[in-house]
């Protein structure tokens, strides 16, 4: 129910965005994640953008992942 | 998929599995809260490849199992109202209340549709001016901003036909609850990635405080589950419960204000009712007074009839974590994903139909 899907912004118009998700273009309300930019990633959630992904903490995840799974 | 695949590297999960086997030692329950943790947890085989000492229970994070039946019940009687379209999301038309569901309602006359959004909701009332367009709003902290934005939004178009039955809950108090019922003895909790996107992480301080039990928030790949795992064995091993976490591409610790505001707009905190819980207070969403025009609860006047529980279900106690879906004499025998008595088996996500389909096999 709390699904939400990661969806690449390829443009916006007013609160609405079209993203992509794997190829699969879908319309989306930015009207949760007003700051959302074209080229941002969000989370999909029934047809709303509820966070934009960060980029830095996401490497920032994977790189603590390999460093954990390092140090054992 | 970007931000998905990387969170799924076999490698990298086998060699966090290894840490977590030599760090837990402890004897741990971990409650994972959200129905979505619950299936990615089965779907991975990640219970199989804990150690030992860490034992999964499932939460009462599925929104559609913890509707009560009284609920349902009002849900069903709205759409026998003539002049209505009840929209809603897929699951819920399938769930028993407690003479009818939607679904049979709907063999019966009654206009109900499914509806991947709101917005598909508000389409519908703007298409059929002279019908009433009444949304079920069931859903945590995750979807409510989206049915406040879907209000907001109608009042900016003028649309005079659209209502709400706002069924919508709220996390942290019912983890209060199933804490002060006493029932489980937790270690730590996997809190909900998606909630937690919009809330933040402040909310759950009080578990580690009050409860001194661990949490951390997961996002729902196999890699963003163990990291949680693993946040929540270095808190029980070393003592010190906090509330981290391990899903930061997605979630902030304070959470996403415009969703909160839009949500805080529409909405105030009031009693909700949960399957197997029963009522609790400030539990759950109201529309507010200013909001009132697009209140089905306030707008219709309906008589859903006494309530009655299927006989023999214990979705009660699979969703206060007291009992597991195989525990359950109808599981597997008269309860199926075809032929549902509770909406545990309803929802994709309900503990007894993520247990019926993956079951503790190791995929």
């Amino acid at each position: 129910m709390c699904l939400a899907v990661p969806a690449l912004i390829k443009s916006i118009e007013g609160q609405q965005a079209e993203v992509d998700i794997e190829g699969v273009t879908r319309d989306a309300s930015l009207q949760l994640t007003p700051d959302a930019k074209v080229g941002d990633y969000v989370l999909l959630h029934t047809g709303y953008a509820i966070s934009i992904i960060d980029p830095d903490e996401a490497e920032e995840t994977l790189k603590l992942l390999r460093e954990l799974s390092e140090a054992g | 998929m970007k931000f998905v695949e990387e969170y799924r590297d076999p490698e990298l999960g086998k060699r966090l599995l290894e840490r977590i086997q030599k760090r837990s030692h402890k004897p741990a329950r971990l409650m994972e809260f959200c129905g979505g943790h619950t299936v990615a947890i089965f779907k991975h085989g990640l219970r199989q490849l804990l150690p030992d000492n860490i034992e999964m229970l499932s939460g009462p994070g599925c929104p559609v199992c913890v509707t009560a039946s009284a609920d349902l019940d009002k849900a069903i009687a709205l759409g026998r109202l003539p002049d209505v379209i009840i929209t809603s999301f897929g699951d819920m038309i399938r769930v028993p209340g407690s003479r009818s569901s939607l679904q049979k309602a709907r063999a019966e006359g009654a206009d109900v549709r499914i509806v991947y959004s709101a917005q598909d909701a508000l389409a519908i009332a703007r298409d059929n001016p002279e019908k009433s367009v009444i949304f079920i709003g069931i859903g945590f902290e995750t979807t409510a901003p989206t049915i406040a934005a879907s209000i907001l939004q109608a009042e900016q178009e003028r649309i005079k036909n659209y209502y709400v039955l706002s069924l919508h809950k709220v996390c942290p108090p019912i983890m209060k609850a199933i804490l002060d019922l006493g029932e489980v003895n937790l270690g730590g909790i996997i809190c909900p990635g998606h909630v937690s996107a919009i809330i933040g992480s402040h909310p759950y301080e009080f578990i580690a405080s009050d409860y001194k039990i661990a949490c951390a928030v997961s996002g729902f790949e196999p890699l963003d589950i163990l990291l949680a795992v693993d946040s929540l064995v270095e808190q029980i091993e070393s003592g010190q419960p906090k509330v981290e976490i391990a899903y930061r591409r997605g979630v902030k610790p304070e959470g996403n204000a415009p969703a909160i505001r839009l949500m805080e707009t529409v909405f105030e905190i009031g009693e909700a009712n949960w399957r197997g819980i029963g009522p609790v207070p400030s539990s759950g969403l109201q529309i507010k007074s200013r909001y009132e025009k697009y209140d089905a609860a306030r707008n219709f006047t309906i008589d859903p009839g006494p309530t009655l529980e299927p006989a023999g279900c214990i979705c009660g106690n699979i969703l206060r974590g007291v009992s597991t879906p195989p525990e359950c004499k109808l599981f597997r025998v008269t309860c199926t994903p075809e032929h549902p008595v509770g909406p545990c088996m309803v929802s994709s996500e309900g503990s007894c139909a993520a247990y019926f389909q993956y079951g503790e096999k190791n995929i």
